[in-house]
């Protein structure tokens, strides 16, 4: 069969809903774009650990540090998984690695911002694993069947994170007007964060067309961000805490809430690599990386030479 | 004697809850993706049982006590941990160093608490064997890996057995308090966990091709409250929020 019969069955594939498997035929660009986007989204989730992992050691009490300990080490699963997904495309993790610590991959631009009190630790918890969840239950449909089901595992772990985050924002809003005062301070800072994370607007979003096309993505951005606060904005009223928009009103005819204008300045400023932590994150995951060379390099000799013992053994 | 057990829970607690600090401050930041999942695993059994022992003490003691005031709101000398576990991160090997020496003892005295008088303590004893004998299979794996694997990662190993080395003794010196738990047994006898922990660690050492320090000075006071000065940086983290912010829910 010719490309243009092949891209054309592939295509036919997709439209009937049909997952697309590694071992399956798919356009160059179907392939490369799975691999960026997958270990993008693996990327997010290794450096994300690096914001929580941050109050780890400072936690209020044994049952949160419990809780927090297991959330990080579940987000470092997540990146386990994703990471082998791409892999089944052709590109291996130590590739994937350098292209993260170099620099020249993208993860989340959210990681970027400080986590400066023990709320941040709630409002990551309540709005970004929120809005990372948004974004996952509709990859769970996604085409390419090792993401989709990657996607399922981890959004049961998700939602749990967003709950859990919810439930510490819910004890602080409860809790000695300082404690309250804190929450209030978290959701000022990552409320418009968390907006930016389902990206830039439709208009300016030039590879939406394509992703729809083939089921990568089957909601725009807008959309996405759009049932993001939908959903929040009744949780934040619930305990009492309010969002930083003054623009943000319910639209009856709509059915939806209307809200203010993000400020795509700041988005662009620290996907650019001008936030207040991108040099932090990035080092971070530089150092670990290039303090754990000789510990991978002690773990491959040590395979060998048990390996060469039992050719030894059976030879003699 | 209340005051006595408590005390020895303290020092049951305090190891753990110390060495779990080290671990977690790695949360993030392991080698590759898969020992930093186990390494927070480790420190994640370890905080349960630290849990477990300080609800109970909170329970001995009575009144205000909880497992929080218990972990986050003791003076410097008033923690019960051996100074071995609170050797800092030094690189990877130094945290496998520290991780086998402390499992060597930590798994014989577990397997002799599931037989304590207290049921409270052998019914936790009994839950955390099974998690420190994976720990001890875990970190033997790593120095046997690290000692018998390239140049660079055998002086590495072979220079974190030599700094830590001396901490041990500590473990297996009996303070008045561990004899009198060891009488109304209800606490491990020292000599017994000594010789099962020696000989793990000779075994282990051997296969990684990695000399036991000869002459090792012994560094014995963390069990009565003198620290190194590592522990009052640890509390600055570990006590932070409960200082800063008293008397609040989390
Ligand atoms: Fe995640
Ligand atoms: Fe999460």
């Amino acid at each position: 069969m010719d490309i243009k019969s092949l891209e054309e069955r592939f295509n036919e594939r997709i439209d009937a809903g049909e997952s697309i498997e590694a071992k399956d035929w798919m356009p160059e660009k179907y392939r490369k774009t799975h691999i960026r986007q997958i270990s993008q989204h693996a990327h997010s989730e290794v450096v994300g650990m690096l914001p929580e992992g941050n109050w780890i050691t400072r936690t209020p009490t044994l049952r949160r540090k419990v809780a927090l300990l297991a959330k990080v080490q579940d987000e470092a699963g997540h990146g386990l998984y994703l990471y082998s997904a791409a892999e089944t495309l052709g590109i291996t993790r130590d590739e994937m690695m350098e292209q993260l610590n170099s620099g020249k991959a993208k993860y989340s631009s959210i990681f970027n911002y400080p986590t400066l009190s023990w709320a941040d630790i709630g409002a990551i918890g309540w709005l970004v694993d929120g809005a990372a969840i948004i974004n996952q239950v509709m990859l769970t449909r996604t085409s390419f069947g090792p993401y989709a089901r990657a996607m399922v595992r981890i959004c049961k772990e998700e939602s749990f994170h967003q709950r859990q985050g919810y439930e510490i924002m819910l004890t602080l809003a409860n809790g000695t007007p300082e404690q309250k005062e804190m929450a209030q301070d978290a959701l000022n800072r990552w409320w418009w964060p968390s907006l930016m994370m389902f990206g830039p607007r439709d208009e300016d979003s030039p590879n939406t067309a394509q992703s729809v096309r083939w089921k990568i993505k089957r909601k725009t951005n807008d959309e996405l961000r759009q049932q993001f606060v939908d959903n929040t904005v009744p949780q934040a009223d619930y305990i009492g805490l309010t969002i930083p928009d003054q623009d943000l009103k319910w639209n009856e005819e709509k059915g939806h809430y209307d809200f203010g204008p993000i400020d795509w300045d700041e988005f662009w400023q620290v996907v650019n690599g001008n936030g207040i932590c991108n040099k932090e994150r990035l080092k971070a995951r530089n150092d670990a990386w290039d303090n754990g060379e000789w510990v991978r390099d002690a773990a491959i000799a040590h395979a060998e030479k048990r390996q060469n013992n039992k050719v030894v053994k059976k030879s003699a | 004697m209340n005051n006595k057990l408590y005390e020895y829970l303290l020092m049951l607690g305090d190891n753990s809850m110390i060495l779990g600090h080290r671990l977690s401050e790695l949360c993030g930041h392991g080698p590759n993706l898969e020992t930093d999942i186990a390494l927070t695993n480790i420190s994640l059994d370890l905080f349960g049982q630290v849990r477990s022992y300080f609800q109970y003490a909170a329970e001995v003691k009575g009144g205000e006590f909880t497992e929080d005031t218990i972990a986050f709101l003791r003076k410097d000398r008033e923690y019960r941990h051996v100074l071995l576990v609170e050797q800092p991160n030094e690189d990877f090997g130094h945290v496998i160093g520290r991780q086998f020496l402390y499992d060597s003892y930590h798994l014989p005295l577990l397997k002799q608490l599931t037989e304590s008088k207290d049921e409270t303590i052998a019914a936790i004893a009994h839950k955390s064997v099974k998690e420190a004998r994976y720990h001890l299979r875990f970190s033997s794996e790593w120095v046997k890996r690290l000692g018998d694997g390239t140049d660079e990662s055998h002086q590495r190993m072979q220079k974190a057995i030599e700094h830590l080395y001396p901490f041990i003794f500590e473990l297996f010196q009996e303070t008045d308090i561990e004899k009198e738990m060891k009488e109304l047994k209800i606490g491990a006898d020292l000599s017994r966990i000594k010789e099962e922990s020696m000989t793990t660690i000779g075994e282990v050492l051997a296969d990684a091709t990695l000399k036991i320090p000869e002459s090792a000075p012994r560094m014995a006071k963390g069990k009565t409250g003198i620290h190194s000065e590592h522990l009052g940086f640890i509390l600055s983290d570990l006590q932070y929020m409960q200082r800063a912010y008293p008397d609040m829910q989390w």
